[in-house]
Parts: C-alpha cells; structure tokens; sequence
C-alpha cells in the first residue's frame, strides 16, 4: 500500500474526465506477503478439498457435502477475511477480501457458495446491523460455524427487485413480524442457517429487510434446481409460511430494503469481476496445457498460429480484468478510509465508498463475466472435438460461466446503471462532465492541435490515445442526453453503446497504468511481454469504441450534426499502427512456456 | 518436548530448468520456489505432535534471504520460531554441519525433515546430522507416534515396511502419510511475522563437494506404436535398438 504516492483522491465515474497517474493506482503486484500467502492458501484449500470432488460436489447426491466445505473453509478464516476484528473477523481491507474472491475463483460451484455466503449473507448484517445484530451473528458467519443466504428474488420479480410480493406483518404484541412469500435462486439456501429476507410491510412502496434463523420455523424449500452450470451450487426455492420473526431482526429499518439490497449487489458486482478473473484463468490454463498434449500433423496444436492467437487474446483480457479490478478495489478502500476520517462510523464509510464507485463495480460486472465467457468459449474451441466431451475439464468451465452474466444483475442492466449513474451525477453536479462535454463541443469545431505529439515518455502517444477515446465518450453522450434529455435512459440501445466505450476507456487506461507503474519499478525488459498486453488492449479498445460511438450517433443524429461527430469520431479514435499479430506470439509465447496464466 | 524440523527451500515441480554461467548455476530468475513436499509433511506432523505434547517447535532452513518466505509459511502453520542459516545449501555435508550446530545448542528431542530435498535429491542430510549428534537416524518414515519418551514409527523397506521403536531424541527423515499436508490459516498467516525469525551466520564454511558441471537429462524420444497383430516387429525392434531382450 506504500506503493502508492501523492494520492488525490479521486470520485467514482471521475476517471471519464480526470487524467490518472500510474503511482496513484494499485496494482496487484502491489500486494504484500501476507497477502499472497493468503491467495495461495486459497489456492491450496482448492487443489485439496474441491479440484478432486467436482464431480461429487455438481451431483449434490452427498446434501451435506457444500455445507461441510463451508464449513473447512470457514475454519481456515476464510469467511471472516472482511469481518471486522471486533466481531472476530479478520478486518481486512477490501481488495485483500477482493483477492480472496479471485483466489477462489477457480473453484466452480464452491466460489458461488462461498461468494454468496461471504457477500450477500453477511454483509448485509455488517453495513446495516444494530451492534446487537452484529455481535450475534458476524461472528458465526465469520468462522463458518452458521451459513447464510440471501432472499431477494421471486417468481414475478428478477430485474424488478422492489416489486417483490413477500408480506411481512407485524402481530398484535407488536413483538413478531409474521412473513409470507415465496422466493427463488436462493443460493445456499439447502444448509444456510441465516436468511437475509426482503418482503413488504402493509402496503409500503418499499422492501424492508430481516435477518431470518432457520430455527425461527415456517421455512420449507423445494429440491435443489436444476441448472445449466453451478450444478453443485444449493440453489432453491424457499417458502416463508407464517415464518414469525422478532421485532428485534428487522435489519435497519422499514422500507430500507431496497437500497439494502442495490448496495449489497453493487459490492457483489466488483467481487464477482475477482472470482470470474479466477475461473477465466483456471479455464485457460486447461486449454494452454491441452494445446501442449495434443498433437495433430505431428505437432503440439500450440505450435499453430491460430491457437496461439486464442491464448494470447485470453491473457490479455484476463491482465486487463485485474488490472482495472484492483484499481477500482484501493479506491473504494481509500474512500472508506475518507469518509471514516470524516467522521463517518465505519459501517457507513464503507457503504459510502462503494455507493461512490457503484460505476466503477457495475462495468466491472459485466467485463469481467464477459472476458470469463469470451475465455472459456476459446477454451472449449482449442479442444477442440474433445472439448464438447463431458469428460473435459472446460465442459464444466463453459456451463459455470454463462450465469455470471445473469446473476447479480444482468449486464444489461448494469450497463444502463452504470450509464444512468454517470447522467445522475453529472445533471446533479456532482460529476463535472459537462464542462468537459462542452469543451469537447468546442474542439470538434477548431483545427486539431499538434502539441505533445514528439514526447518520448513512456506511453505518451498511448496516453493521448486514452484522453482522445475520453473524448468520443464525452461527445456522444453530450449529444445523446441533448438530444433525448431525461428520456436518455428508455434509449437503451444507445444507453449499452454508452456502457461499452466507458467500459473499454477505463479498462485499457487500468491495463496501461498499470504497466506503466510495473515499467516503474523493474524496468521495460522485465515487463515487456505486459507492455505488449496494454498495447494490444489498447488497439482494440480504439476498435470497439470507434464502432459503438458510431453506432449510437447514427442512431440519433443526422445532416451537419452527424457529420461533424463522425469527423470527430475520427480525429478522437486516431492510434499509430502497431503489429498486434507479432505482440500476441509473445504473450502466448510466455503463456505456453509457464504452461498457465503467469501475469 | 522440542522438535525441530529442518525445511528446504526448492524449485516448484513444475518450474522449467535451466543453468547459466557455463551450466554451473541454476537459473533462478523466473523460478517460483516452495517448502519442499517431504518437509511440508514433516512439518505437518510436527505441528501435530506439538499440539498433542504441548511442546515447541522450531523451524530451521540453511538459505539466502530470499527463502525467508518459505519460512514464514511454516510460522503460520504454527511452528513458534525460526532460525535460517544465512548460507547457499549446495553441499549436504556443509547443511548437515550447520543442523548439527544448532541442534547441539538446543537438545532437541526430535528432528524431523523431508526424506529428500527435490533438487539435489541427495537424502542423506538427516544420516548425517544423527551421525554428529550421535543419536539414531532412520527415513523413511511414514508413520510416527510418541509414547512418553518412545517413538513409534513405520518406515518403508524394500519390498515392504517395517515397525520400528525407538527412544528419543531422533532424527528422522518423513515422506506421506506420515500426516496430511496443512494450508496456513488467515490467523496463523497474519502472526507469522511477529514471530522469531533468528539469522545466524554459518558455524563453518567446510564443504567436501563442489558442483563441476549441470546438466539436463535427454529429451524424452518418441514412442513407437506397434499394432497388436505384429509381434515380430516389437520383438526385432526391443533387441536391435533397444537392446533389452
């Protein structure tokens, strides 16, 4: 953490119109001893209790099985990573619990359960429990000893959350609420012990949440679901019938369900980027180490061309993945640290920070599920024939992938709150974007300037190349919020074009600085397979960009407006070019001779 | 009861070898190094017997600065202290010496170590160091139990095993499944760098080898499939070019 020098701190959704400097981010090269050893622990626990029982863990044939790997988990303290050393936890900062989460990444239906149980169960009970709430329950969450779930969900309400239909009414004593409902997806619902419930009280507009024990009864469930992937994953349906439930367990207060529930999934979106960052590397290295073994035309398949490409491609969007995960973790950890210093208890410091960077959470949400799914496609595609077996590692990577993008809010979703937060915040002043948006207005208009083109610094030409993609991003959504106003967000095609450039600006940014920042310390020989990485990032992330810039203003402009953007679309998406080809057989190169992800 | 356990610091099984400076030195540049796997087991199960006993245990590596690592992971699992010897262990006479040192100084009832280290392979430090300590030495132990002052143990033999007893102190050299391997525990990792970590200089420099020359074993050659029906080809081809039958 002393890596990081003359840090400003910065707003979430701020990096859209703020220049950052690479000693100002966290990389994970960052990470003490103390912390890797933690990571390789995780990785231990997976080579030891959960790679030889995959399959007995997706057959749920054993009910007990999950519960007692939560339990062994549990005792390593590895639930209780980011439980407050008050309540016997570990208090550890938030990108150490981040790293944990990537850690055990890789461990199919066991990362589910563990993330379900570490994020939703618990802390929703650590941000917005009474001290007796927490003094009871976190500490029994922390060690593994009690397990939680998390009742959101019902048959008519997914997306729609604060439409759910659970009642809860409060009895004539005015001692018990008494609930009602039905609720489904609920992971870890078969062996939890703890039911974080949303329901309704009267006709409230607003879901009001309650800590649930299983031993308060009126709590039945159907048989496990059965699932694409996350097979092993104890997913049910639960019913609440006549479920009484003391006062004393409304968790904050009445109606403060729904915002309970939107600021738990924006911290379980980050995390989620960790875990998926994980599988996509556990899914690579089967791939690598298959195209290593199999042999056609009497060589290894790793000695083709095309092969290579899909290794290096992998890699590059797994480096990017991190690094703009980590970044995004310290700087919800420096806001923690802003607001506790502001006066703030450390409960609502930390709910504060990740309100400030729910952004920065919900685009990492989607790249991080969408590089897993892109990785573990390309996995399945290098086995070829032997790839669509059931007997091969990556059947199971596929199948456990494709849900990542549907649970804790779809991408679509978080591609539309991600964009419709940066619009709040900039209408509401918060997020200076409109000077900068008027700025670029004005630029578009004037002759292009030449200054800084001869600099030699390292990535100067690059980090011109990010400002101008800020640019684009600024122009087509000045254009668009001018030209629909308010009604911007029911422009959801444009609103997913939006998403995507602000999604590839700040991962190719992270991906650069953090190789500017490794360059920094070691040298460009050390790093220069990472340097071709950020490069080759950035080269696409000009490509995608320029493409959903001019997707969306040709879906709303027109004449001499139209004209003018595409010509700054083209002036702001300007790079040199660059042998993207030989820089991918250097980075498969350093991945096939690791035989794994070794960034 | 005070046990020692004597760790090495060695390649991951997985790293890909190479020598420099005229094939005399491993190339450790890119190379992730870990607990050898023989003394993950000893120290587990001196973890175990420390826990049962209530005694102390003690860790001790001959290494650079750079192992310290490898150290502290032994600290988390619950070893109390540590003591590196700040010298290159290339010569398992000049490791055994530097053991031998420290265990006179100490009166350890047990020392425990892997079998054999996975880089040299030499298995013949713990010999060595019961040898100039003047008490029993046996490997390899699969199975150690203490009764008071009696070590109760199976080793592996030659075309079986063999129960053994033995009184304290000992040294003995561990391999699986003389106890299942342990992960550290958040706690134990967050503690270990309070614990003791002690750096000697070597007790004498005196080595009885030197290394001339390394080198990598022969690629692996292709195999030669011989379909079922063709008896006489496998037959020609195990005498002529093989030459085994």
């Amino acid at each position: 953490m002393e890596a990081i020098q003359n840090k400003e701190l910065i707003k979430g959704g701020e990096f859209l119109i703020k220049e950052i400097e690479a000693n100002e981010i966290f990389i994970q090269e960052d990470f003490s001893e103390e912390q890797l050893m933690m990571a390789q622990s995780c990785k231990d626990f997976i080579a030891k209790e959960i790679t030889p029982r995959l399959n007995e863990i997706d057959s749920q044939k054993d009910g007990k099985l999950m519960g007692e790997l939560m339990t062994k988990v549990g005792q390593l303290g590895l639930l209780s990573v980011g439980v407050p050393e008050e309540f016997e936890g570990l208090g550890m900062n938030f990108n150490s619990s981040m790293l944990v989460a990537e850690a055990l990444g890789g461990a199919h239906s066991f990362a589910v359960a563990f993330s379900a149980h570490t994020g939703i169960g618990t802390l929703p009970i650590q941000y917005y429990g009474t001290q007796e709430q927490k003094a009871k329950y976190l500490p029994k969450l922390g060690s593994g000893e009690w397990k939680a779930c998390y009742c959101l969900t019902e048959p008519d309400s997914g997306s729609d959350a604060n439409s759910a239909k659970s009642k809860a009414v409060l009895t004539e004593d005015g001692k018990h609420y008494i609930i009602n409902g039905q609720k489904m997806w609920i992971t870890n619902g078969g062996f939890a012990d703890v039911f974080i419930v949303f329901a309704k009280i009267g006709d409230d507009k607003n879901l009001t949440a309650f800590i649930i024990d299983k031993e308060m009864g009126g709590i039945t469930m159907n048989e496990p679901e059965h699932k694409m992937g996350i097979k092993g994953s104890d997913t049910r349906q639960v019913f609440f019938n006549d479920c009484k439930v003391p006062v004393e367990n409304m968790l904050s207060e009445r109606g403060n369900g729904f915002k309970i529930a939107v600021n738990i999934l924006n911290i379980g979106r980050i995390k989620l980027s960790a875990s998926v960052s994980g599988g996509s590397k556990t899914a690579l290295n089967h791939a690598v180490n298959y195209a290593k073994e199999r042999k056609q035309f009497n060589v290894s398949i790793n000695t083709f061309g095309a092969i290579r490409h899909k290794i290096a491609q992998s890699a590059i969007r797994i480096f990017a993945t991190d690094s703009a995960n980590y970044r995004c973790g310290q700087n919800i950890d420096d806001a923690f640290e802003a607001f506790q210093a502001a006066g703030m208890d450390v409960a609502q410091a930390k709910l504060k920070g990740f309100e400030q960077f729910a952004i920065e959470c919900a685009l990492m949400k989607v790249h991080g599920s969408e590089t897993l799914d892109f990785v573990t496609d390309e996995a399945v595609q290098i086995y070829g024939g032997m790839g669509f077996s059931a007997d091969a590692p990556v059947d199971r990577c596929y199948r456990d992938s494709r849900i990542n993008r549907i649970f804790e809010g779809t991408n679509e979703i978080n591609r539309m709150l991600a964009v419709g937060t940066i619009i709040k915040r900039a209408m509401k002043g918060e997020l200076d974007i409109m000077a900068s948006a008027l700025a670029v207005g004005k630029e578009i208009l004037s002759v292009p300037s030449f200054e800084n083109d001869f600099s030699t610094d390292l990535f100067a030409a690059e980090k011109k190349v990010i400002k101008n993609l800020k640019k684009t991003i600024l122009m087509v959504a000045g254009a668009a919020v001018q030209k629909f106003t308010t009604k911007i967000s029911e422009e959801q095609e444009i609103m997913m074009n939006l998403a995507d450039m602000i999604i590839e600006v700040y991962v190719a940014e992270s991906t650069l600085l953090r190789v500017e920042k490794l360059i920094g310390i070691k040298g460009e020989l050390a790093y220069s397979v990472q340097k071709d990485i950020a490069l080759v990032y950035l080269q696409e992330a000009v490509t995608n960009i320029e493409n959903a810039g001019k997707d969306a203003i040709t879906s709303f402009a027109t004449g001499d407006e139209l004209n003018g953007m595409l010509m700054g679309l083209k002036r702001f998406t300007k790079i040199a070019p660059f042998n993207k080809k030989d820089a991918r057989e250097r980075i498969a190169a350093a991945v096939i001779e690791k035989n794994e992800y070794c960034f | 009861m005070k046990i020692l356990v004597c760790i090495t610091n060695v390649p991951d099984t997985t790293s890909k070898i190479e020598f420099i400076e005229g094939n005399t030195k491993l190339n450790t540049a890119s190379i992730q190094f870990i607990t050898g796997p023989y003394d993950d087991y000893a120290v587990s199960r001196a973890i175990e017997l420390k826990e049962q006993t209530g005694g102390t245990l003690t860790v001790l590596n001959v290494g650079t600065a750079e192992t310290e690592p490898t150290m502290r992971k032994a600290l988390a699992l619950g070893a109390d202290d540590a003591i590196r010897i700040n010298a290159e262990p290339t010569d398992a006479y000049f490791v055994a010496q530097q053991i031998a040192h420290i265990a006179k100084q100490n009166n350890y009832d047990l020392i425990l170590m892997g079998r054999e280290s996975i880089d040299f392979n030499g298995g013949q430090v713990h010999g060595m160091v019961g040898q100039m300590l003047n008490i029993p030495s046996l490997s390899p132990v699969m199975k150690l139990d203490l009764e008071g002052n009696t070590a109760k143990m199976l080793r592996e033999i030659e075309g079986g095993k063999e129960y053994l007893e033995a009184q304290l102190p000992l040294v003995l050299g561990c391999q699986e499944p003389i106890a299942e391997w342990k992960i550290p525990n958040m706690r134990g990792i967050m503690s270990a760098r309070s614990k003791p970590l002690l750096v000697v200089e070597p007790a004498s420099p005196e080595m009885l080898t030197a290394v001339s020359v390394f080198s990598l074993p022969p690629a692996k050659t292709g195999v030669k499939m011989i379909a079922a029906e063709d008896a006489a080809s496998l037959i020609a081809l195990l005498q002529n070019e093989a030459k085994v039958l």
